[in-house]
């Protein structure tokens, strides 16, 4: 065998191995967005802003993810830990930013969290499946696997991933022993309480909301009130553009 | 072990650069045991700029890793004589770089206890799998390759026929090495800076370019510290590749910026804006990208006229132009720029602390440690061999 | 051999240094003692006869682990028929409610540390710290 016959071998087959593992997962997850869900149950959230913006500086649902979750609170944005918070309009949806935003939308925070993709890249780049969708849709995380690399940080593109910079322990106001905290140098996010899901509860979010802005279902099922809500008014969805299929949707009309 | 009784003889003047490379890698080690304590919080980094100066250190050795290829290439496929003698110090060279970055990896994770859980627990879809698969690798070739060749050149015989195709393997694989870091960042969709088709070919060319730069400025050391003299050819040759490989890298680099700027689509330039001119009052980074920018003006310049790159002088002062500008566009602003602003259009500033910036300097002492310690062995067998075996 | 004392002195106290510990725990009187974890008084039912559980009961834990985050499954088939719900904090504290004295005890004198209860918390614990 000459040089450039065995170079040539050696790349191709490299290449080869290359793509034929990482091929099907990368290509098959962009689904077009009409698609109905393939699963008989695909958790998603509804949220209606204009119900979420009657009450003024209302943390409800802020505050009852970070009890029952022992979310540490570090005083510092830049160690910050959150699966739900708020966020301007503009910083929600920046594509959709122009000078005449509707008055009721305009610099108003946005409830965000986790927006369990459907074709979530954090989960694609996550090295040890620490992180991964479960076949009801939620985007589950393993706190015992995860190494604290923190690609999935990188590759989340709506911010919805913590890391634990710190020891958190110590900066939980009152314990929940129902809930494990974390431990420092692992990262976190919101898991739709599939702890409660599981118990056939709702999120704690959506029971804690006053004016019952955010509605969990079942979007499998078409007779959902999630369904319904998206069938007969005008939603969006965070960054829709990148094929991740958020399953998070903001009713604005 | 292997020769090493060959580097615990030396000058005092040897000892004492081996134990001030000590003290620094002692120093970091301290720094690193606060680190373990009390998790990544000691560092600038933060839940907006998730990754730091670790990773993008780690990105740039990645590069100086692979430019061995840029002295076994034409040795092995080209039969280029001149660069016979300085094949082992590229070798070396990579296996030095690649060590460094399995190391950045390494301080750089939260759970490190955890390391194994990416072989535990295979995931080809992840291209932080196929890195470590790909340097892992790099590094078993090239430490094999050094060691067979210097034990043969030690006995005086010729090396092993099973060796020479090993030789040809680590020349793709070195492509690899850096192809696969480059596509850590640009398979992520809600980074734009990033996501670029000509960020694995940009690696590659700065790697090209940085590299051996490295290496003429090792081989002038040498040459001025000891009997060993790399030759002029070999220098004014690896001159050349730093010439092109330095035209080719600031060519995408006008690529890049032309197609955010004139694109006009706000999130590509946003990164630009940020690294050249500061974004939201924000500008820690806008004098270190100018330097860089100019050092590597002026380096093209001293490279591209023939009067100046064959003035070793002048050459000298140019290698440290080129791998300073491109530290500094790789090893700081590549992985910076890409984190800021964030998705959410967030400007978060970051700078390195104090343990940090310890951490990074004992992982570079080790990375001259091991090259001290190479080339000293290195040298010391070959000062033994009558010349005509040494040209193989 | 004009050195001999020195050797033999030094090889002597470098044997006590050594087998300090021994000595140490036969003048203590400890050596014959194991641990004694104090088992729950009014619950006298575990998920696993006692023997499996005292050998593996850390396997154990993993498969549950793995079982409720990693597969969504949260109830555990036990030996007698019996069904319980696959939790560190609220099935097996619920009975061992005293982590100091049963699970530290055993794993103290084996001198081990788990690092369950680095994110796992022990109400016990909590109630007495006021947290």
């Amino acid at each position: 065998m000459d040089r450039r016959k065995f170079l040539g071998i050696a790349a191709g087959a490299s290449a080869l191995a290359i793509a034929g593992s990482a091929l099907p997962k990368v290509i098959g997850g962009g689904s077009e967005g009409g698609t109905e869900p393939s699963s008989a149950v695909r958790w998603a959230m509804v949220i209606d802003p204009s119900k979420c913006l009657k009450k003024d500086g209302c943390t409800a649902c802020m505050d009852a993810c970070d009890k029952i979750h022992n979310i540490p609170d570090f005083h510092d944005p830049k160690h910050e830990v959150k699966w739900i918070w708020k966020e301007p309009f503009e910083n929600a949806f920046p594509e959709q930013e122009n000078k005449f935003t509707a008055e009721k939308f305009k610099d108003k925070p946005f409830i965000l969290l986790c927006n369990h993709c459907d074709n979530p890249p954090c989960v694609r780049v996550c090295p040890t499946q620490a992180t991964w969708k479960r076949e009801d849709g939620i985007v589950m995380m393993d706190w015992h696997r995860c190494i604290g690399c923190r690609y999935c940080m990188a590759a989340c593109p709506y911010g919805s991933r913590s890391f634990n910079w710190l020891d958190p322990r110590t900066h939980i106001e009152r314990m929940d022993p129902g809930f494990p905290t974390r431990t420092k140098g692992v990262v976190e996010k919101c898991t739709l309480c599939e702890e409660r899901i599981a118990r056939g509860e709702k999120p704690a979010c959506v029971e804690a909301c006053p004016e019952k802005a955010m509605v969990f279902g079942n979007l499998s099922d078409p007779k959902s009130e999630a369904r319904q809500l998206l069938q007969e008014r005008y939603s969006i969805r965070r960054k829709p553009e990148l094929g991740t299929q958020p399953e998070v949707y903001y009713l604005i009309d | 072990m292997f020769m090493f009784e060959k580097a615990v003889v030396g000058s005092k003047r040897y000892w004492a650069w081996v134990l001030s490379l000590c003290a620094v890698i002692g120093l970091g080690f301290l720094c690193y045991l606060l680190q373990l304590r009390d998790g990544l919080g000691i560092t600038g980094m933060s839940r907006d700029v998730s990754w730091g100066l670790y990773i993008a250190q780690f990105t740039f050795f990645v590069g100086v890793a692979a430019s061995a290829v840029m002295v076994v290439l034409p040795y092995y496929l080209h039969d280029y004589k001149a660069f016979g003698k300085i094949t082992i110090l590229g070798e070396f060279l990579a296996v030095s770089a690649v060590t460094m970055c399995m190391l950045f990896i390494f301080v750089d994770m939260g759970q490190p206890m955890r390391v194994m859980n990416v072989m535990l627990h295979p995931t080809p879809n992840s291209m932080m799998f196929w890195d470590m698969v790909s340097l892992s690798g790099y590094l078993v070739l090239n430490a094999l390759i050094s060691l067979i060749m210097l034990s043969a050149e030690r006995k005086g015989v010729a090396p092993p026929k099973w060796i020479k195709p090993v030789i040809l393997l680590s020349i793709p694989w070195a492509v690899s090495i850096h192809t696969v870091t480059a596509f850590l960042y640009n398979g992520l969709p809600g980074r734009a800076f990033w996501l670029t088709a000509i960020l694995a070919p940009r690696f590659l060319a700065s790697a090209f370019a940085a590299g051996p730069s490295l290496l003429i400025l090792l081989a002038m050391v040498i040459r001025k510290l000891t009997w060993f003299n790399a030759g002029k050819e070999a220098i004014q040759k690896l001159a050349l590749i730093v010439t092109y490989a330095m035209i080719i890298n600031v060519f995408f680099i006008l690529m890049e910026v032309f197609t955010a700027l004139y694109s006009g689509i706000p999130e590509d330039a946003a990164h630009l804006r940020f690294l050249y001119t500061g974004l939201g009052g924000q500008a820690p980074l806008v004098p270190w990208m100018w330097t860089s920018s100019a050092l590597a003006l002026i380096s093209l310049v001293l490279l591209i006229v023939p009067r100046y790159r064959h003035n070793e002088k002048i050459l000298a002062v140019t290698c440290v132009a080129v791998f300073l500008s491109l530290w500094i566009d790789k090893g700081i602003g590549l992985i910076i720029g890409g984190f800021v602003p964030s998705p959410l259009e967030k400007v978060t500033s970051y700078v390195p602390t104090l343990p940090e910036i310890t951490i990074i300097a004992a992982i570079w002492a080790l990375g001259a440690l091991m090259i001290t310690v190479f080339y000293k062995i290195a040298l010391s067998v070959r000062e033994r061999l009558p010349e005509k075996a040494m040209a193989h | 051999m004009r050195d001999k004392g020195l050797i033999f002195g030094g090889l002597g106290i470098f044997l006590v240094a050594v087998t300090f510990p021994v000595w140490y725990n036969v003048a203590a009187g400890t050596t014959n003692k194991g641990p004694e974890p104090k088992l729950p008084a009014a619950e006298k039912q575990c998920v696993a006869p006692t023997e499996t559980m005292r050998t593996s009961h850390m396997d154990m834990l993993i498969t549950w682990r793995d079982q409720v985050v990693r597969q969504n499954r949260r109830e555990y088939k036990a030996f007698n028929g019996a069904t319980y719900e696959m939790r560190l904090t609220g099935t097996c504290l619920k009975c061992h409610d005293n982590k100091a004295e049963f699970c530290d005890r055993c794993h103290n004198y084996a001198g081990v540390q788990p690092y369950c209860w680095e994110c796992h918390v022990d109400p016990a614990h909590l109630q007495r710290s006021g947290g």
